[in-house]
């Protein structure tokens, strides 16, 4: 077997194309998270036992199962309720849910990490929970998460390739759908390990130094 | 179990209302009893300086004052308006979060630690307070916040965040951030204990010029003897939660009553 | 038809299905245990030419990502004259996969031995060996064993993924359920407790228990 050159450059745009789509895909789906994410943080901080009982088991139950059965579940249980979902629409959803399990529990470490004297300053100038969050809290919880929520960026970057098994125009399904049409697998899966590789490994490094000058912004070293 | 709060004034009147009055007080985590039924009076403008060995309640008092913790039994009042409770259908009740947050206003207080916001500068962390909380213009907390940075002697380092300066200086940033709410009572809790020597000085002057020249009401815990003796109106040593005696500086350091007193004195002494 | 009768008449696909999960993880588990100390070890050798292999490793498989790297092994490898069967080809992935993950703990936690007790152990003239067998790794086991319980559960929620090159595990009867039966949320359903019942009440407990173990014995707890 050897390496198609000819049949790389033909291929080459496609793919590039629908890596544009995988980024797409892993930035929504992490917006999702992001948002998703916090509520189930603020839930499990709330006063009242139950909601953060029942936030805590969602959280648990979905870090326990895997994202693919996840994305079929998503996908196949609307319609049965009438509910029709895009492949697009139920891959958000699913991934977007699944992460923002993880990144629940980086907002609670970082949220704890913020010492009980930020708190109690915050009532001796007589701030309201809501300011304390938004202004002193939050803002603080932020670069300890930051390492944290990176690398969950990178994972969800890589857990993308997964949304192909319900038909999501991502780089995986363009390998799939080349490597079908012209019988050569050895190509596009070769080019989408390497495009993987090296946007993760890119990526990886970028927030090592956006950690560090977030930081350095905060006047925190 | 309900406590009977009939028995307590929904404010109190008369031409002599202290500042803070602490009325049968209570607090207790558990079965540990940290302060048993503590009554204490401070008048406006009067510096009252707590002290007594760890674990006698002192800080409680503060804290509490603050309202930090919340306690067992008994009312505090701040100004004659109950700071703890509040009135409904002429009795009493437990303050809910409303009440309290406005309550608590005339209250400013300095730590142990400084907890100063350590991503914001010496300016922003004296702005933050009265922009968000008192409703003040930009302009209008900036100008206070560069006054009372100018008064403390840190204006020059206003721009600072707190990981660029000493700890006296965070403090002394902490003692402004907590004027410019512009509080009745101020508090200070132990504000010199987690700094070097060699930079104590700066903040107990800070301190001694709001005692003379300003005549805050002002409660203080701590642990230099000698700083408690020069600026006091009133000195109370705690023990085992309970006032064990109190009095004039002078009174206390001199001529102390109390056996426990006695000791706690001359070991203090003995350890410097 | 009613929940009951659907267990009643697929019941037993679910079963097999469960039991090919297990197996797949028990394999996946071993080879990622395998692969996770030897690299462990090497990113920590003072050979750069194993240290950089190791760490070469590491990086390649941690940036692509494991179902580029299934899809690779299971349609590109037989071009080149290397057919594997289903099963191998499955275990194989998600061993090699998260082992490169595992190694990056063992590495850390080897590195989490304080400085005092590679000093007092060749004060005592320990050799190399010796030292790490004895002292070193004992310590490193305990302190890395609560984040090994994280990346188990992941290994078990990535074997998912064989379902994919048609090995009959779980997730696979699920979907070949919902392909003949249209009763999406069942079996999808299903399929999502059978993980979580195995990751929160067997996987767990059992890490857990471990972790009490090994603290007691070394003298932690």
């Amino acid at each position: 077997m050897q390496w198609d050159f000819a049949f790389t450059a033909e291929i080459l745009p496609k793919m590039l194309w629908a890596t544009g789509n995988t980024l797409l895909a892993a930035g929504m789906g992490y917006a999702i998270a992001a948002v998703i994410g916090l509520l189930f943080a603020l839930a499990q901080r709330t006063p009242l036992r139950i909601l953060t009982y029942i936030t805590r088991e969602i959280v648990e139950f979905i870090r326990s199962t895997p994202l693919v059965l996840q994305i079929f579940f998503v996908y196949y249980v609307g319609p049965e309720y009438g509910l029709y979902l895009s492949p697009w629409v139920a891959g958000m959803i699913a991934i977007g849910l699944h992460y923002a399990a993880y990144i629940s529990e980086v907002y609670r470490g970082g949220i704890e990490s913020v010492p009980k004297g930020q708190w109690e300053a915050c009532i001796a100038i007589n701030l309201t929970t809501m300011q304390t969050y938004r202004r002193i809290v939050l803002p603080q919880a932020l670069p300890p998460s930051i390492a944290g929520m990176g690398n969950y960026l990178i994972s969800i970057f890589k857990d993308t390739p997964i949304l192909s098994v319900i038909g999501v125009a991502e780089l995986m399904q363009a390998a799939n759908a080349v490597g079908g049409q012209n019988y050569r697998y050895l190509e596009p899966y070769t080019m989408v390990g390497v495009i993987f590789l090296v946007i993760s490994l890119t990526a990886a490094r970028a927030i090592r130094w956006f950690e560090a000058t977030v930081r350095r912004k905060l006047g925190m070293q | 179990m309900m406590e009977d709060l009939s028995s307590y004034p929904l404010e109190l009147v008369g031409p002599d209302i202290p500042m803070v009055r602490f009325m049968k007080v209570r607090k207790s985590y558990g079965d540990l009893i940290v302060l048993d039924n503590l009554n204490l009076d401070i008048a406006p403008s009067e510096m009252v300086s707590i002290i007594g060995p760890s674990g006698s309640g002192k800080t409680t008092v503060l804290r509490m004052l603050m309202t930090l913790e919340t306690i067992n039994g008994g009312v505090i009042y701040v100004d004659g308006k109950p700071l703890t409770h509040m009135p409904k259908n002429g009795v009493l009740v437990r303050a809910d979060a409303k009440y309290l947050r406005k309550a608590r206003s005339s209250i400013g207080m300095c730590f142990q630690h400084f907890n100063l916001f350590p991503h914001m500068t010496a300016l922003q962390n004296c702005m933050e307070g009265p922009v968000l909380a008192l409703g003040l213009s930009r302009r209008e907390a900036r100008e206070r916040a560069e006054e009372l940075l100018l008064m403390v002697g840190m204006i020059d380092k206003k721009d600072q965040h707190p990981s660029r300066l000493s700890g006296g200086q965070q403090q002394r940033v902490a003692i402004a951030r907590a004027l410019a709410m512009r509080p009745k009572v101020m508090l200070f809790d132990e504000v010199t204990s987690a700094l070097d020597p060699e930079v104590i000085g700066e903040v107990t002057n800070v301190i001694k010029d709001l005692v003379f020249k300003h005549r805050l009401t002002m409660l203080m815990v701590t642990h230099q003897m000698g700083f408690a003796r020069d600026i006091s109106d009133r000195v109370c040593f705690f023990y085992g939660g309970k006032i064990e005696e109190q009095g004039s500086p002078a009174e206390l350091f001199s001529n102390p009553k109390s056996k426990r007193t006695q000791q706690f004195l001359s070991a203090v002494k003995a350890a410097d | 038809m009613t929940y009951t009768s659907f267990l009643a008449d697929y019941g037993s696909r679910f079963v097999d299905g469960a039991l090919v999960t297990a197996i797949q993880f028990l394999c996946s588990l071993g080879l990622a245990v395998l692969v996770a100390n030897l690299f462990g070890l090497m990113m920590l050798s003072s050979n750069p030419v194993l240290r950089r292999a190791a760490v070469g490793y590491v990086e390649f498989f941690r940036g692509t990502s494991l179902l580029v790297q299934l899809f690779w092994l299971f349609y590109v490898l037989p071009l080149f004259g290397i057919t594997l069967d289903n099963f191998l080809t499955g275990f194989l992935a998600v061993g090699l996969n998260l082992g490169a993950y595992g190694a990056e703990l063992v590495r850390g936690a080897i590195q989490s031995v304080p400085r005092g007790q590679w000093e007092a152990s060749y004060a005592l003239s320990m050799s190399a060996a010796q030292r790490m067998r004895r002292i070193i790794i004992p310590q490193a086991f305990v302190t890395m064993l609560p984040a090994w319980g994280n990346l188990v559960i992941e290994l078990l929620k990535s074997t998912a993924l064989v379902a994919l090159i048609a090995v009959p595990d779980l997730m696979f009867e699920a979907r070949q359920l919902n392909n003949t039966t249209y009763l999406s949320t069942w079996t999808f359903g299903t399929a999502l407790v059978i993980y979580y019942v195995f990751s929160r009440f067997l996987i767990t407990p059992c890490m857990r228990w471990t972790e009490r173990i090994m603290a007691r014995r070394i003298g932690r707890a």
